[in-house]
C-alpha cells in the first residue's frame, strides 16, 4: 500500500497508522522466511532419501506425463458428464428428501420413517462400497438389460450426495425463524405455499455456501465410478498405467481434478464473501 | 352487531396457563386497544384469534361462526383477517411490493398485473412507491412496519391485530406508524391493537381492554379506564 497523507489525520491517528505498517511489514517478512526454510527442508528430505531417483521416474516422467494427457483428458469429459446429471439429480432429490423430513403432517409419517432412515443408512456406508452395491448388484437383476456403467454410477453418487445435501437443505430450512412461518400462514397461504414461496427460498440461500462444498467434494468422488469399468479419467490412467508400469498420468489426472475442482472452489469463496457483505457487519476479530 | 366473541378463552404453554378464561365481545369497526404488561397475554391472544396458536378451553365466534371448532379450516378463517407482529416480519428475500402482492396473486389468484396495480396503490398511501422494488432490509424499520401493515390489509380483512407493533421502532417511528392506523380506522376496518402506547389507547381507540395476569381486569371507553378506573390493578397499571 501506499503512504498516502491525509489531510485532517490528527498526529496520533499519524503515528497509529505508521506503527501498524510497521507491524505488518515485519510479519510479512516473517512469513516469506518461514516459508522459505519450509521449502529447502521439504527439498533437502526428498532429495537425500533413498529411493527418490526411482520415484521421480515413476511418477513425473516426462514422456509419459505428455502421452497421457490426450486420454485423461478424454476421459474426463465421461467424469463433467456424470457429474452435470448427479448435481441436477442430487438438487430434486436432496430437496425432496428434506422437504419429507421436516414436514409434520400425519399422512407423511411413513415417508418420514423412510427418508429419515436413508439419510443415516447413506451417510454412513463407504461411497466405494455403494458403488459396488449399485453397479453390481442392479444389472444382476436382469430387469433392466445392459446399463451403461456411467449411468449406474451416476445413480450411485446422486443416492449418496442426496443424503449429504438433503441434511444440509434441512438445517437451512430449521434454521428459518418460526415468525416467517407465522406471518406467512397468517396472509393465508397454505403449508405447501408457505414452504414453497416462503421457507425454501430464504433456506436454500442460507446453505448455498455449504452445498457448494458438497458439490467439490462430489466432483472428485466421481473419479470413483473408475471401478465399474466406465472409461473416465482415472480408469484412462489406469489403462495406460498397466501398459506402461510408470505412475506419471495418476499425477496427471489427479492434476487435471485439482483444476477441475478451482472454478467451483472460488466461486463458493466468492459468494461467501458477498454474503458476508450483506450482513453489513465487519469488524477486526 | 358484534363481529368477534370471545368465550372463557384458556391457553396453556406447558403448565403456564397464560389465558385464564377471556370473556370478550369485538364490535364491527371498533378499535380496541389492548393494554397491559408485559407476560399478561396480549399476543397470546391475537395469536388465538387468528389461529395461529390451539387454545385448551373456549370458544372463538368470527361473524357468528365457530372458528375454534377443528373442522373449520384455518385458512380460510386466516383469509379473513390480517395480522401484524412486533418485529415486522417481512418476507427478506422477496420487493417490498412482491411483498406486499404475493398473498394477493398466490392465495387470492388475482392476476399479476391487478394485483401490482393494487400494490402499488397500498405504496402510495404509506408513500413508500419508489421503494417498491428494494429489499425489506433496505427500509427503515418505521418504513417496515408500515410495508408490514398494509401487507396486511392488501386483501380487505374483516379483523386487523396488531400485535405491538411499535415496540421495535425509536420514538420518532413510532407516529409514523400509528397514523396509519388511525387513518385505517376511518375506512371501518375493525382493529384491535395490542400497546404499550397509552396515549394512542387514550385519544385513537373506541375501547380499551386491560388485561392482567390472563385475564381481562377491566374494559370500557378510553375516557372510562384513562378517566376513572374502578379496579386497583388498573389504577396502579396506569400509574
Amino acid at each position: 500500500m501506499k503512504e498516502t497523507v491525509l489531510e485532517g489525520i490528527s498526529s496520533v491517528e499519524a503515528e497509529r497508522r505508521a506503527y501498524r505498517k510497521r507491524q505488518s511489514f515485519r510479519s510479512n517478512l516473517v512469513s516469506c522466511i518461514s516459508f522459505a526454510v519450509f521449502c529447502v527442508i521439504i527439498y533437502i528430505v526428498l532429495s537425500n532419501s533413498e529411493g527418490w531417483t526411482r520415484v521421480r521416474i515413476a511418477f513425473f516422467d516426462p514422456h509419459y506425463f505428455v502421452e497421457s494427457i490426450p486420454l485423461v483428458l478424454r476421459g474426463i469429459l465421461t467424469n463433467l458428464r456424470i457429474l452435470i446429471f448427479a448435481v441436477a439429480g442430487v438438487a430434486v432429490f436432496g430437496t425432496a428428501l428434506a422437504i419429507i423430513r421436516t414436514t409434520l403432517s400425519p399422512v407423511m409419517f411413513p415417508l418420514r420413517v423412510v427418508a429419515t432412515l436413508y439419510t443415516d443408512l447413506l451417510r454412513g456406508t463407504p461411497m466405494i462400497i455403494v458403488l459396488y452395491i449399485i453397479g453390481f448388484g442392479v444389472p444382476g437383476l436382469r430387469i433392466f438389460g445392459r446399463i451403461d456403467a456411467s449411468l449406474l454410477g451416476t445413480i450411485s453418487i446422486v443416492v449418496v450426495y442426496s443424503a449429504y445435501a438433503s441434511e444440509v437443505i434441512r438445517a437451512g430450512i430449521e434454521a428459518i425463524h418460526p415468525s416467517q412461518r407465522m406471518a406467512s400462514r397468517s396472509l393465508g397461504f397454505t403449508h405447501a405455499q408457505t414452504m414453497r414461496l416462503i421457507v425454501l427460498p430464504q433456506a436454500i440461500r442460507k446453505v448455498v455456501p455449504a452445498l457448494m462444498n458438497e458439490f467439490v467434494s462430489m466432483q472428485k468422488d466421481v473419479g470413483l465410478v473408475s471401478v465399474l469399468g466406465a472409461i473416465d479419467a482415472v480408469r484412462s490412467a489406469q489403462i495406460i498405467v498397466a501398459q506402461s508400469y510408470n505412475f506419471t498420468p495418476y499425477v496427471v489426472t489427479g492434476a487435471m481434478f485439482v483444476v477441475l475442482s478451482f472454478p467451483m472452489i472460488r466461486l463458493t469463496d466468492w459468494y461467501t464473501s458477498r454474503l458476508k457483505k450483506r450482513e453489513q457487519m465487519s469488524g477486526i476479530v | 352487531m358484534s363481529l368477534l366473541n370471545l368465550r372463557n378463552i384458556k391457553k396453556k404453554f406447558g403448565n403456564n396457563l397464560v389465558l385464564k378464561g377471556i370473556d370478550l365481545e369485538i364490535d364491527l369497526g371498533d378499535v380496541i386497544a389492548l393494554i397491559g404488561s408485559s407476560g399478561s397475554g396480549k399476543s397470546t391472544l391475537l395469536r388465538v384469534i387468528n389461529l395461529l396458536e390451539q387454545i385448551d378451553d373456549g370458544q372463538i365466534f368470527l361473524d357468528g361462526e365457530d372458528i375454534s371448532d377443528p373442522r373449520v379450516n384455518p385458512d380460510i378463517v386466516r383469509s379473513k383477517m390480517g395480522i401484524v407482529f412486533q418485529n415486522f416480519n417481512l418476507f427478506p428475500h422477496l420487493s417490498v411490493l412482491a411483498n406486499v402482492t404475493l398473498a394477493l396473486r398466490v392465495v387470492r389468484k388475482i392476476p399479476r398485473r391487478d394485483a401490482e396495480q393494487k400494490g402499488m396503490q397500498l405504496l402510495e398511501r404509506i408513500q413508500l412507491t419508489e421503494k417498491a422494488n428494494v429489499y425489506p432490509d433496505q427500509l427503515s424499520g418505521g418504513q417496515q412496519q408500515r410495508v408490514a401493515i398494509v401487507r396486511a390489509i392488501a386483501h380487505n380483512p374483516k379483523l386487523l391485530l396488531l400485535d405491538e407493533i411499535t415496540s421495535a421502532l425509536d420514538p420518532r417511528l413510532v407516529g409514523e406508524v400509528l397514523d396509519l392506523v388511525v387513518e385505517l380506522k376511518s375506512s371501518d376496518t375493525t382493529i384491535i391493537i395490542a400497546t404499550h402506547e397509552m396515549s394512542f389507547a387514550k385519544h385513537a381507540s373506541d375501547k380499551v381492554v386491560f388485561l392482567k395476569d390472563g385475564i381481562v381486569e377491566e374494559q370500557g371507553t378510553p375516557s372510562q379506564i384513562f378517566g376513572n378506573p374502578t379496579k386497583a390493578a388498573t389504577v396502579e397499571f396506569l400509574r
